[in-house]
């Protein structure tokens, strides 16, 4: 570079090279780039003092604030478990009616259910509890195996059809279609339908009445009111678990689908199933 | 064009593809091999279309460019790869994009998010950006070394390689052959052919700088160089892995547990950093100054900024990894490389804005310009919020919610697109001899078209992920969680359809894009008036 080269617009030097017409200017490093840089090297080097930072053999340094993130975890957890810590205990020790019966507790105890209820519920009952087809929504006052806090309680923790609790809520009803006529069977989906003031074929209704006298009554009751001891439903209050339909019903006599729920006792403890139960009692259908 | 040997080498590639199809250990390696066999066998058959069966003095046709002239056929299919899997990719994006807001648009098996999902990103990055950067690297290592393509056909390999490689992995994809590695997901198969052309890629590139008549390398090729030199270290080592079966699609990875997804980061952030940043940077040290028509604003910048990158970018990858069971020491390190990043990236946007100065004005008519501006501001941004992000307290709020996503795309969408855009724009007139573009008012659309998609979706996503963030995290007084995940997955919904919006728009820019590349191509020129009006002529002195 014998010759200086100046851009002409900018009147600054080049470095003397030219690639396919691309020259490059001469100009220093901005300055506010270089302290800025040098901020961050500061600040990383700083950081490294403070924190784990250099790996060692088996280990690694531990860094002037003893921090560590299993330790930033166990401080939160602790934390919570301390502002919660009086109200657990409580909750453990006492049963459901003493809990039920104060009403500090009580508050909490319904307050901790809805976590744990969002966390684990909601998959299947929906995030209002309001259920979807197959899973019964559990704002209103339709239980099929009983509303009372204890009821419910058992169900929670206990599970429905649950193979791995001996305490399950079990039943199943049988496959009307391998017992019943089809003809048979359309006058007792007609009949049930009838049962909810909804309009259905009088003829075949009248016939299914006959029918479901004979054949469902045993569980579900002469009146159709159900019978929580069986978690036989209740078929005449307008309330469907498989669709309200004279098909779906027909459908649901002749191959019924039987709907299952973990035990939650094993998998989330006693106080869970507790403060479970409390929420769900609350929700407006409790007995 | 004689054609001999290829047609014997895919041939011989498609009875093995058969073979492997017979002798298949599963059924979707099965399928897999039936596709390739498909490939291979339409390609033989258009290169026995092609072939001239003359005697070998006849048939052998001169070069068109003449011996010493540069390379530019594969560059011209290089260009229009790009739009073509530039088009694709954004398509699909816009489809994963309403998947998400209309969950029944998910059509399985095929078509479900979790397999279009990986086409997205893999059409988008490998498809469009290699596409790109393996062609304008090719125009520009050529044009800054005085030296055509070293290596003869070699370049055609490249080329021809890496579509089989984009094909192979997309169509595994949908038939759900992955290794659920982020941005490697294509099997131990598609794994060890783009090895293959990678280093044949290597060997086109470096055979050229090192045959150069300029006595310096230039900075593009030092930014191309390390991006293709580290692709292929992060790529193999990333992938080692043991098949289950060398007739099957399934391997192993060589590593376990957290050191598994300390290699899985340690490729995903410098896919982002060698890929994404690097290779871009090269372009954009190339095109930017030839668009602007000014010398590079600091030769001593870029030696600094390009080390500092490179030496940096590599350790960062640990940040993807907080919170979790990566030792806390490693964390500390993917942190404080991250903030040491800040500055290194920003040097390349100070020396591409800057190369501007002396020229700003052609912001005003030259719509190009203005979106490779666009680029390097979205650079910037990018930039400085991917040191934030890596920040823990940031990071605790930012991690797995749509931040990461809208972060993802104004780096990709408003940088790496612009940018290559920007390029292809450029070299499209050039490599076809034409005057000048279609038309400079249709590149105005695609700007302000392009430029919304991205505002709208990277603003949508910024709301959403924070929104997401403090959803996951709010806890009331009595220190129980508020909102069920269900509940905050519901709350996105309105964030999803006008996100998918925001997609549809940028998408809308680069067909047009495609139709004023095609149009060009053809040879038309649309009258229009030029942008800031005509110049008035010259009066004569009355």
């Amino acid at each position: 570079m014998s010759k200086k080269d100046i851009d002409e617009v900018s009147g600054i030097e080049t470095t003397g090279h030219e690639w396919d017409g691309i020259k490059e200017l001469n100009n220093p490093l901005p300055r506010w780039w270089v302290w800025t840089f040098y901020a961050t090297i500061v600040w990383a080097i700083g950081y490294m003092i403070f924190y784990p930072a250099v790996p060692l053999i088996n280990s690694a340094t531990p860094g002037l604030l003893g921090y560590s993130s299993r330790g930033e975890v166990r401080a939160e957890l602790d934390a919570a478990e301390l502002a919660k810590g009086d109200y657990v205990a409580a909750i453990r020790e006492k049963d459901l009616a003493e809990i039920m019966a104060d009403d500090t507790l009580r508050q909490f105890t319904t307050a901790a259910g809805a976590a744990a209820f969002k966390v684990n519920c909601i998959q299947c009952h929906g995030s209002g509890a309001q259920g979807s087809p197959g899973y019964p929504n559990l704002n209103d006052d339709e239980w099929l195996w009983g509303g009372d806090i204890d009821a419910i309680h058992q169900t929670i923790a206990h599970g429905i059809r649950f193979a791995g609790d001996a305490d399950t809520r079990l039943s199943e009803m049988p496959a009307y279609g391998e017992i019943l006529q089809p003809e048979e069977i359309r006058q007792v989906a007609a009949y049930v339908v009838s049962l909810t003031g909804t309009p259905s074929n009088a003829a075949l209704a009248e016939a299914g009445a006959t029918v479901f006298a004979d054949n469902c009554a045993a569980c579900h009751g002469d009146d159709a009111a159900g019978n929580r001891d069986l978690g036989a439903p209740n078929l005449a209050d307008a309330i469907w678990l498989y669709g309200s339909s004279e098909a779906d019903i027909a459908q649901q006599i002749r191959a019924p689908k039987h709907g299952a729920m973990p035990a939650w006792s094993t998998r989330l403890g006693d106080a869970t199933v507790k403060e479970l139960a409390v929420y769900v009692h609350s929700l407006g259908g409790g007995e | 064009m004689r054609y001999g040997a290829e047609i014997v080498g895919i041939g011989v590639f498609a009875f093995l593809a058969l073979l492997g199809a017979a002798f298949a250990a599963d059924i979707a390696f099965q399928q897999h091999m039936w596709v390739l066999f498909a490939v291979l066998v339409i390609s033989a058959a258009i290169l026995m279309r092609n072939t001239s069966f003359a005697p070998k003095e006849a048939a052998s046709i001169p070069f068109r460019e003449g011996d010493t002239a540069y390379m530019d056929d594969v560059i011209r299919y290089g260009a229009i790869a790009t739009m073509f899997w530039g088009v694709v990719g954004l398509l699909v994006g816009v489809v994963v994009a309403l998947q998400l807001a209309y969950p029944d648009l998910n059509i399985e098996p095929w078509f479900n998010f979790g397999r279009m999902r990986p086409l997205h990103t893999s059409a988008v990055i490998f498809a469009f950006g290699g596409n790109a950067l393996i062609a304008t690297s090719f125009y520009v290592v050529q044009r800054t070394s005085r030296a055509r393509l070293f290596g003869g056909n070699l370049a055609w390999f490249v080329f021809w390689g890496y579509q089989l490689f984009i094909v192979m992995a997309a169509t595994g994809y949908l038939l759900g052959i992955t290794q659920s590695r982020e941005y490697a997901e294509p099997e131990w198969y598609v794994d060890i052919w783009l090895t293959i052309v990678w280093v044949a890629y290597l060997a086109v590139f470096l055979g050229t700088i090192i045959k150069r008549k300029e006595p310096h390398i230039y900075v593009a090729n030092w930014f191309y160089l390390s991006f293709i030199v580290t692709i292929a270290m992060l790529h193999v080592v990333n992938n080692l892995a043991v098949p289950v079966s060398f007739v099957g699609s399934q391997s192993y990875s060589a590593f376990s547990g957290v050191q598994d997804a300390l290699t899985q980061w340690w490729y995903g952030h410098n896919a982002v950093g060698f890929f994404l940043t690097a290779g871009f940077l090269g372009m954009m040290y190339y095109f930017v100054p030839k668009q602007a028509n000014r010398p590079v604003y600091s030769y001593r910048l870029s030696i600094i900024h390009f080390w500092a990158l490179i030496f940096l970018y590599i350790w960062a990858g640990p940040h993807h990894l907080h919170y979790t069971a990566l030792p806390d020491w490693a964390q500390t390190l993917g942190m404080v490389f991250s903030i040491m990043l800040w500055m290194p990236s920003w040097g390349g946007m100070i020396n591409g804005l800057m190369t501007l100065s002396g020229a700003w004005d052609k912001l005003r008519t030259d719509p190009i310009i203005r979106m490779m501006v666009l680029a390097i501001a979205f650079y910037g941004m990018s930039t400085f919020e991917g040191p934030m992000m890596s920040i823990k307290a940031v990071n605790s709020l930012s991690h797995y919610t749509e931040w990461t996503i809208g972060h993802v795309h104004s780096g990709a969408l408003g940088w790496v697109g612009m940018i290559s855009f920007g390029a292809i724009y450029y070299m499209v007139p050039k490599l076809w001899h034409r005057e000048r573009l279609y038309s400079l008012r249709l590149v105005t659309w695609h700007f302000w078209l392009a430029t919304l998609g991205i505002v709208v979706y990277a603003a949508v996503m910024w709301v959403a992920g924070i929104q997401q963030g403090l959803m996951w995290r709010e806890y009331d007084d009595q220190g129980f969680l508020v909102y069920s995940f269900a509940e905050s997955v519901a709350a996105m919904k309105p964030y999803y359809i006008v996100r998918a919006l925001g997609g549809l728009l940028y998408l809308a820019g680069a067909l047009v894009m495609a139709w004023n590349v095609y149009m060009t191509i053809r040879g038309y020129q649309r009258e229009e008036e030029p942008i800031g009006g005509y110049v008035p002529a010259a009066q004569p002195a009355e």
